[in-house]
């Protein structure tokens, strides 16, 4: 679960890292009170889950708050990477000395925690490593011990020369790893850690990314929780058991399985297709859950045909076809649908579906051609 | 032969909850020798014709049990798989989904010291047809032969498992490593143990969008592995920063992109199939050559 800046700058103060204290507002209005209680000039912030919204002018800086207000009004309300901005940060402007990067994530390859920092910071890290990987230097901390002072130090070493601002910066890191492992996240991130023209150091911006297997002890983290509509769309078939990422082409995929999902969406691509969606029905397919996965496809408007892939496991096909039949009989479907059903009792489902005038192939390749194709003929046909 | 597991493997089955029991069943009547179950507050009881015990250590104590596949829920999961090494099984399974990544973290560092493996969590388990199957994978579809197969997948493996077989390639071993950013072995442990039996000839590797494995993999393969093997990498369609099912299917950075993966292999000299149907021409090439 990705949180936004000024949740995360929130649990930054709570851990003892120095963050600016803004606040959030919803409306321009409010955005002119908050730079007006705050005094200015202030920094105007679209909160969206993406990078890159300085470039996309979803930050911008009001010296009056009279500016505050244009800013909060031109900014609420943009489309940056196609999060539309529905929420503000207006945090006060601080002068810079210079800026750096320093990030908790998990090593996969080291299977530990790692640290990084860089003297490159308030840039896209990505970019850092990949045309300067020598400006970015790795700590892997152990999850039992933690990371020392002493550690902390070492990496501080690389990003200052002053002990005083050494110290400051090596308590940030510790404090992070505190937050980072506190709050069972995946990504906690400063970027840019400022060194402000007064001398202190200071998290001008945060990211988290929070462990979605380990929310069930962090009870209170589910009301963080800000889903854009994609994600409501997300969280709700979450609900049914369903594990679903909408994207924005035509064949609406249902699959058993993440890896065979991958898989179909891949096939269509391979073909000259676009798939709609990501969806997993998973192991065990109780026909109500067929019945939701329905639901979420022909709610998607882009979908012109729609292509069920079933390989029969654990997961029975007559199982997916009592389903499919009962879906067809409460939806009103008008879109093409091919079904392809192999494995654990497939004459059985394929001898229901049948029943209803339904036939199922047996071959995913061919499947996934023919549902390209129906939905090609129906866009030509409308 | 086979990897890791054959017909004499000691199984004990750890959480007998509804997955658990129902999956027992299965591997028996499959032909894996399992010998035990523990459920904490069942010890003493029966079930299907193999002891319960409260706890790992009285298992193995009593029965010499080997390898352990757990079905206990994520919660306690990471506590059970220490448990079960910490009595002495030389090979854990998690099937479980969902276990924190810091506490697996945390449960591999101490997997390191005590010289136990694990596959998975997050896996459908590992199977040597004919043999023994340590999982829930459907063992029907597998037949004997001379293709290893390492998966990151569940149901994608029994896809690719089942066009081999039903072309008339069989497997020695075929492993599901598991879908989460931190698992125990990993393809190069795998291909270890499939360079050096005699029966595997070649290896499918089934990889995913996420984490740099499959580079790994490449690297390995180039320097260690002489038996031929074949890619095949899914997520080529997904967007960046979403999880794609697997908790650790997701595009973090360039590298981590289905395209990143297939140039690597490639440039190593592996063939990699852009469908499940190309995987079984691959493999037939890579046999005959």
């Amino acid at each position: 679960m990705k949180l936004e800046e000024f949740q995360a700058k929130k649990l930054f103060r709570e851990h003892g890292i120095p963050a600016p204290d803004g606040v959030m507002v919803t409306n321009a209005t409010d955005g002119k009170t908050a730079a007006r209680t705050l005094g200015c000039p202030v920094v105007v912030k679209a909160q969206v889950k993406t990078g890159g919204r300085g470039k996309a002018g979803g930050v911008r800086l009001a010296r009056t708050p009279d500016e505050a207000l244009i800013a909060a009004d031109s900014i609420l309300g943009m489309d940056i990477k196609g999060f539309r901005v529905e929420r503000l940060l207006i945090d006060p402007a601080v002068p810079i000395a210079a800026e750096y990067y320093v990030g908790m994530t998990i090593d996969r390859k080291k299977k530990v925690p790692v640290m990084m920092v860089s003297a490159s910071g308030g840039m896209d890290i990505e970019r850092v490593a990949a045309e300067t990987p020598e400006l970015i230097f790795f700590h892997p901390v152990h999850p039992e011990r933690g990371l020392r002072l002493f550690e902390a130090k070492q990496l501080a070493f690389r990003l200052f020369s002053d002990s005083k601002d050494v110290m400051a910066a090596a308590s940030i890191m510790v404090k992070l790893w505190n937050c980072f492992n506190d709050l069972d996240a995946t990504l906690a991130e400063i970027n840019p850690l400022a060194r402000l023209e007064d001398g202190s150091i200071t998290a001008l911006d945060a990211k988290i990314v929070l462990d979605d297997n380990a929310l069930y002890r962090h009870p209170g983290m589910e009301e963080l929780r800000l889903p854009t509509p994609s994600e409501m769309k997300e969280q709700g078939a979450k609900s049914h058991g369903l594990s679903y990422v909408q994207l924005e082409g035509e064949i609406g995929c249902m699959v058993n399985g993440a890896g065979l999902a991958m898989a179909t969406m891949d096939v269509v691509k391979h073909l000259g297709g676009t798939p709609a969606n990501f969806l997993d029905i998973g192991g065990s397919s109780s026909p109500e859950k067929v019945v939701h996965a329905m639901e979420l496809l022909v709610s998607d408007r882009n979908v012109k045909a729609i292509f069920i892939n079933v390989f029969g496991g654990i997961t029975r096909c007559d199982d997916v076809a009592n389903g499919l039949v009962q879906a067809l009989s409460e939806i009103d479907l008008e879109v093409p649908m091919v079904v392809r059903l192999t494995g654990t009792n497939e004459e059985e489902g394929i001898r229901i579906l049948a029943g209803q005038g339904i036939t199922a192939l047996k071959d995913m390749t061919r499947g996934a051609a023919e549902a390209i194709r129906l939905a090609r003929e129906g866009s030509v046909g409308r | 032969m086979s990897i890791l597991i054959d017909e004499k493997t000691r199984v004990m089955v750890q959480g007998l909850g509804r997955d658990g029991s129902f999956h027992s069943r299965q591997m028996k009547e499959y032909g894996t020798n399992v010998v035990a179950g523990v459920h904490p507050g069942r010890g003493g009881s029966m079930f299907e014709g193999m002891r319960v015990f409260n706890t790992a250590e009285e298992a193995v104590g009593e029965t010499g049990a080997q390898c352990s596949v757990l079905f206990v829920p994520a919660p306690f999961a990471s506590d059970a798989i220490l448990e079960s090494a910490n009595a002495g099984v030389g090979l854990v399974v998690a099937v479980t989904e969902g276990i924190p990544v810091l506490d697996m973290s945390r449960v591999v560092l101490e997997l390191d010291e005590l010289d136990t493996r694990l596959v998975g969590p997050n896996c459908p388990g590992l199977i040597s047809p004919g043999k023994s199957k340590v999982g829930i994978m459907p063992g029907n579809i597998f037949s004997e032969g001379p293709v290893g197969v390492i998966s990151r997948s569940g149901t994608l493996t029994y896809e690719v498992v089942n066009q081999l077989s039903l072309a008339g390639y069989g497997q020695s071993t075929a492993i599901g490593m598991g879908g989460d950013p931190i698992v125990g072995m990993k393809y190069n442990d795998y291909l270890v143990h499939f360079e050096r039996d005699p029966e595997t000839e070649l290896v499918v590797i089934v990889g995913e969008i996420g984490g740099t494995d499959e580079q790994d993999a490449a690297v390995f393969i180039g320097q260690h592995v002489t038996k031929p093997v074949v890619g095949y990498i899914v997520g080529r369609s997904a967007p960046p920063g979403k999880r794609m099912g697997h908790a650790g299917a997701i595009i973090s950075g360039a590298d981590s992109t289905a395209e990143a993966k297939v140039k690597v292999l490639r440039e190593h000299g592996i063939p990699v199939a852009d469908t499940v149907e190309q995987i079984v021409d691959l493999v037939a090439a890579g046999l005959g050559g």
